[in-house]
């Protein structure tokens, strides 16, 4: 390696085989309390019904699985660890006051189904969010039953359908740009709609005259994220907005990007109808390795009618409870009232930053992003030049003559003790790499991720062979995706020795 | 590239080898080879209807999922039962690696295809654009 | 702010090295007229002392201290503490999907154990890395049926989940999937008949639940004979996966619909919790969500990856299989510790603690109220019929530090004063013998008060 990163130092890790290879009988984490009411017979109770025996589940030991858990973890890598520069996912810090927070013994112990009179700090905390989610939008209303982004979305169409059919018909399709996420294809399809793709301009953006050549009588709804996947604010967007409503659609925004937002500018205010935000991306709420996730969606007065059931309302004697007599409602998107849990956390985040630290963390991000375009410019391929908000997307261009392609170079991070950006995405850069670093890097950070990104460039020209063998450093190396797409093997069976 | 004379292609990478009133079909090696490695390949049962320009199917590589056109419309007679079990077939051998037989409508219909000749000129300009 | 790491002057120096004078100049792309020129309206910047003082008035608030019999699809069980300083390393909680396999294989190996240990409890084939909820893994698996089967319509027991049959006719309404719904027998089960008359040649499936709402456990196997020979699917939501522990699993399901929200899930006032779908290996292609399967690496060793990703929205887009991305990963986390924990041995011995109170509890008070649906086995939830209606004597309750269980009238109208309760291995005997108290207090003054009415009749 002829550039030794100052970030990373490689360091001995554990071997940690699969749980049921530690597994043998006799061995237990688990000891009951004395029964205080009388032992029963189970096969008398449940005759045919009763369960004798429970397969390979495991028998171990507390220290055991401490090790065991403890060891896996050691294999990941982890905002906590550095920075984790993944594109439209927002990995900012997650602060360990939520989590404090969150396991308070009311709130982690409350019951769904408790009496009301019983649950004013649940009801409070999701009033006192929304209040503060419908103030940052600058929309009217808010529902925080979507259990993550994707069916927030699938929410916010619920009612844009439910709202067209209210006027007469439901219309029939969506209008999507090409550099949208995959969810908002899904989405639509899931709700009936037909999809119909809007082609960018060369700036990147919403090209108006296609989007007016498209937009009639037949179209629902407009689904845009903004700033888009190219980290770019459509800029005319009020023409966009406009468009949109002289025929009777609405816009619908994808809120993935919120971070560039919050407290500089509202979707309310530039015309948005609808929008789902994703406070596990710009609320700060954990990833945890993929989820839980949370996608309140927020909504301008003519959808209210049609907010899923229930929505917490303020009642004559000044008490919270919940309304579940809502007609017009496109009903239930899941059981409850939503990830609570998350919830609190990001209400922990908003009252930890109050309106300046809000305003200063969307400040952070993009001026972070910006150093980063700065920083890297000339090195990697540009492939729009138009300002940039919270993140930034360059292209392989520049590698691909030496044969190295975007996965090679994210690969190739991993090693200087990163994690890679998104790779590949927004569909409309070919060979795209996707940097978002969020508020929550150093300019040291920042100042190290852009060496390495640079000594990785010199290291394409050098030694191309060399990149595309990355990682060098990891306790595994490429793995074989193809023959785990073969022949999936999905689960650990016992004659499977190792 | 050479593409096999004794059939005909379309413009959405299939081949077409005609005996008689019954279509052999399958994709090209450009196919396979801008696929990438093949992982799952899904056909229609035998017995199923195939209509010309429509999809009968599909083939997934790791990350890519592409839509299968049929080049002619009529009866699918007999599925490769191999390509279940071993879809690498396809990458090692895209123009024996046959995916469906089709009993044709009218065979005539396969007039309209490309010639070998014709195919790789398309491909060449399409790779070139 | 404290989060931020930047001084005043490195903002300054970063400015300088992207060539603008100020921030503002990186927003001055935004049209002016809808940059926010004001502090937001939110509360102000809080100390860290603050928050927690906030919340834990919050918490006050919240039922802290209370002896609950309530159940209906969220449980209270005990949470082993290393379950939480397990999932609190940053390692587990601050990492995203695994998409980058190399610097990700403790999310992937766990969740790999995860889908196998739920196969083994389900007795399914494959399992996926989890969905959002029992509800919508409910939903997202008649969805699946309907993929499989090219059939459209669908039959739901009114003896699932309320609030997961509100939640799949959401999703099915758009697809234009007609749903019907068949009864229950005296039993609490579902009515055979019923369900015979109900299913056609469009049905794709049937949506049942064992423990169904009412705790009684089904007849998987005569159901599923049923449903199979019409060449539907059958579908069998579990919310309470304790169960598993004691009570056979639904074998003869094509799809198993899970909530596994008891295993290790802080009840959170109903989330986040923990959906899973498991089912056979055959119909894996049609499967919603993450999957993660066993490979090698470069040099032979073994490791695990995201797998067939082509069914997801990221690549098929509006063909996608659903439109779900996030899971519940960390979710998932804490049931694959908590499964790891009881294991074999102690998962049943949990199991059987949650049958004896509740038997106990059910026969105390089968003494004065009425107890509904005795004829079939049940796992930890009964119904009691009482003459008053419920909500006023949960509201004595209240007094007593008890939140009773869950008045049906709403649900279920024609079972009139019915309430669901439930025990857990966490239940105490004198939380229960203090609730049946109240129960037959509120039996003995409504006797007396109809008594007194009777009296007064005859006296008119």
């Amino acid at each position: 390696m002829k550039h030794v990163t100052q970030k990373a130092t490689r360091h001995v890790n554990q071997n940690e085989g699969l749980i049921f290879e530690k597994s043998s009988p006799g061995k237990g984490a688990w000891r009951l309390p004395p029964l205080d009411v009388p032992d029963v017979d189970a096969a008398e109770l449940l005759g045919s019904s009763e369960r004798k025996d429970l397969g390979q589940l495991p028998e171990v030991s507390e220290i055991e699985i401490i090790r065991h858990f403890t060891r896996l973890s050691t294999w990941n890598y982890a905002i906590d660890l550095g920075m984790y520069p993944l594109g439209s996912c927002t990995m900012k810090y997650n602060p360990r006051v939520n989590e404090v927070v969150s396991r308070l013994e009311g709130l982690a112990n409350g019951h769904p189904y408790q009496p009301e009179k019983i649950s004013q700090g649940a009801l409070r905390i999701m009033k006192t969010l929304s209040d503060c989610l419908i103030e940052i939008t600058g929309m009217d209303d808010i529902t925080l039953q979507p259990a993550a982004g994707a069916q927030g979305e699938l929410t916010g169409l619920l009612m844009v359908r439910a709202y067209h059919e209210s006027k007469g018909a439901p219309r029939k399709k969506i209008l999507i740009p090409d550099s949208a996420h995959g969810t908002n294809p899904a989405t639509a399809a899931m709700v009936g709609y037909a999809v119909e793709n809007l082609k960018s301009n060369a700036n990147g953006m919403v090209d108006v005259a296609a989007l007016s050549a498209q937009m009639n009588e037949q179209v629902a709804a407009l689904m845009l994220t903004n700033p888009n996947t190219l980290g770019v604010f459509e800029q005319e967007i009020h023409k966009i907005a406009d468009l949109m409503h002289s025929k009777g659609g609405l816009l619908y925004m994808d809120g993935a990007n919120m971070n560039a937002l919050v407290g500089k500018v509202r979707p309310g205010d530039f015309g948005v109808d609808v929008m789902h935000l994703n406070l596990h991306k710009t609320f700060s709420t954990p990833h945890g390795g993929g989820g839980p996730g949370s996608g309140p969606v927020a909504i301008k007065k003519i959808l209210r009618p049609f907010l899923p059931t229930p929505i917490v309302v303020t009642k004559s004697d000044g008490t919270l409870g919940f309304d579940y007599d809502r007609p017009q409602s496109v009903g239930r998107v899941r059981a409850f009232y939503g990830n609570f849990g998350m919830f609190v956390r990001a209400l922990a985040y908003t009252l930890a930053n109050g309106p300046d630290g809000l305003r200063q963390t969307t400040e952070d991000a993009v001026l972070n992003a910006n150093y980063i375009r700065k920083g890297l410019e000339g090195v990697y391929d540009l492939p729009y030049s138009t300002p940039t908000m919270h993140e930034v997307v360059f292209s392989d261009k520049l590698q691909l003559k030496k044969g190295v392609k975007t996965m090679d170079i994210a690969k190739r991070l991993i090693d200087y003790g990163f994690h890679p950006y998104t790779t590949a995405f927004p569909l409309i850069v070919p060979g795209a790499l996707m940097i978002e670093p969020t508020e929550s890097e150093s300019k040291e950070e920042m100042d190290l991720f852009i060496e390495a990104m640079r000594a990785i460039a010199e290291e394409v020209e050098q030694d191309p062979e060399m990149v595309l063998q990355a990682p060098h450093s990891t306790r595994v190396s490429r793995l074989d995706e193809t023959a785990a797409a073969r022949k999936p093997v999905l689960r650990w069976k016992p004659s499977q020795s190792h | 590239m050479p593409y096999p004379t004794d059939r005909k292609y379309t413009k959405e990478h299939e081949w077409l080898k005609l005996d008689g009133d019954t279509a052999t079909i399958g994709i090209t090696a450009y196919a396979q080879q801008s696929l990438g490695d093949i992982v799952f390949v899904e056909l229609p049962k035998a017995g199923s209807e195939v209509t010309a320009g429509k999809t009968f199917g599909s083939v997934e590589s790791v990350k890519a999922v592409s839509d299968l056109y049929a080049p002619a419309s009529g009866t699918v007679v007999e599925v490769n039962p191999e390509l279940a079990t071993a879809p690498e077939q396809v990458n090692k051998d895209a123009h024996g690696a046959w995916m469906i037989k089709v009993k044709l409508k009218s065979p005539a219909e396969v007039g309209s295809l490309l010639s070998a000749a014709d195919y790789e000129k398309f491909v060449a300009e399409e790779g070139g654009s | 702010m404290r989060y931020l790491p930047k001084s005043p002057a490195d903002r300054e120096s970063m400015l300088k090295a992207i060539g603008v004078r100020s921030v503002d100049d990186l927003f001055a792309f935004i049209p002016a007229e809808y940059r926010l020129e004001r502090d937001l309206k939110v509360p102000r910047q809080m100390a860290e002392s603050e928050i927690v003082d906030w919340f834990r008035e919050r918490s006050r608030e919240n039922g802290d201290g209370y002896a609950s019999f309530l159940g209906a699809g969220a449980y209270s069980h005990y949470r082993p503490v290393v379950i939480d300083a397990l999932i609190s390393r940053g390692e587990f909680l601050t990492a995203y999907t695994p998409y980058q396999a190399e610097v990700s294989q403790g999310t992937l190996q766990s969740i790999f154990e995860f889908q196998t240990m739920i196969c083994e409890l389900t007795g399914m084939e494959v399992a996926n890395a989890s969905m959002y909820d029992g509800s919508t893994a409910a939903a997202e698996a008649v969805m699946m049926a309907a993929r499989l089967t090219g059939r459209r319509s669908v039959v739901i027991a009114r003896s699932v989940h309320p609030e997961y049959r509100e939640v799949l006719a959401t999703y099915a309404f758009h697809q234009g999937m007609p749903l019907s719904t068949i009864g229950f027998a005296d039993t609490g089960r579902v009515d055979i008949r019923a369900l015979e008359k109900a299913i056609t040649e469009d049905t794709a499936c049937v949506l049942i639940q064992s423990p169904n709402f009412f705790g009684t456990i089904e007849d998987v196997a005569a159901i599923a004979d049923v449903v199979h020979k019409r060449g539907a699917k059958l579908v069998v939501s579990i919310a309470e996966a304790v169960s598993l522990g004691i009570v056979e699993p639904p074998r003869e399901a094509d799809i198993i619909a899970m909530e596994a929200q008891s295993f290790g899930v802080p009840l959170g006032f109903g989330g986040p919790y923990c959906g899973v779908i498991a089912t056979r290996e055959q119909f894996v292609r049609q499967m919603p969500g993450r999957l993660v399967g066993q490979t090698t690496d470069r040099n032979g060793k073994r490791g695990f990856v995201l797998t067939l990703a082509t069914r997801e929205q990221h690549i098929r887009r509006e063909k996608a299989t659903s439109n779900i991305c996030t899971n519940q990963a960390l979710v998932a986390l804490m049931v694959n510790i908590f499964m790891t924990i009881y294991g074999k041995i102690g998962l049943r011995e949990l199991a059987k603690q949650n049958l004896a109170k509740t038997v106990y509890a059910a026969k105390s008070f089968g003494k004065h109220g009425k107890l509904l649906f005795s004829g079939a086995p049940r796992f930890n939830e009964f119904v009691i019929q009482t003459t008053e209606d419920p909500k006023a004597i949960n509201s004595r309750g209240l007094g007593h530090k008890i939140v009773g269980g869950l008045p049906l009238k709403k649900f279920y109208p024609e079972l009139r004063n019915a309430s669901l309760w439930c025990c857990t291995e966490m239940t105490t005997r004198s939380s229960i013998d203090t609730a049946v108290g109240l129960v037959a207090e509120s039996e003995r003054s409504q006797r007396t008060t109809d008594e007194e009415s009777a009296v007064q009749e005859v006296g008119r």
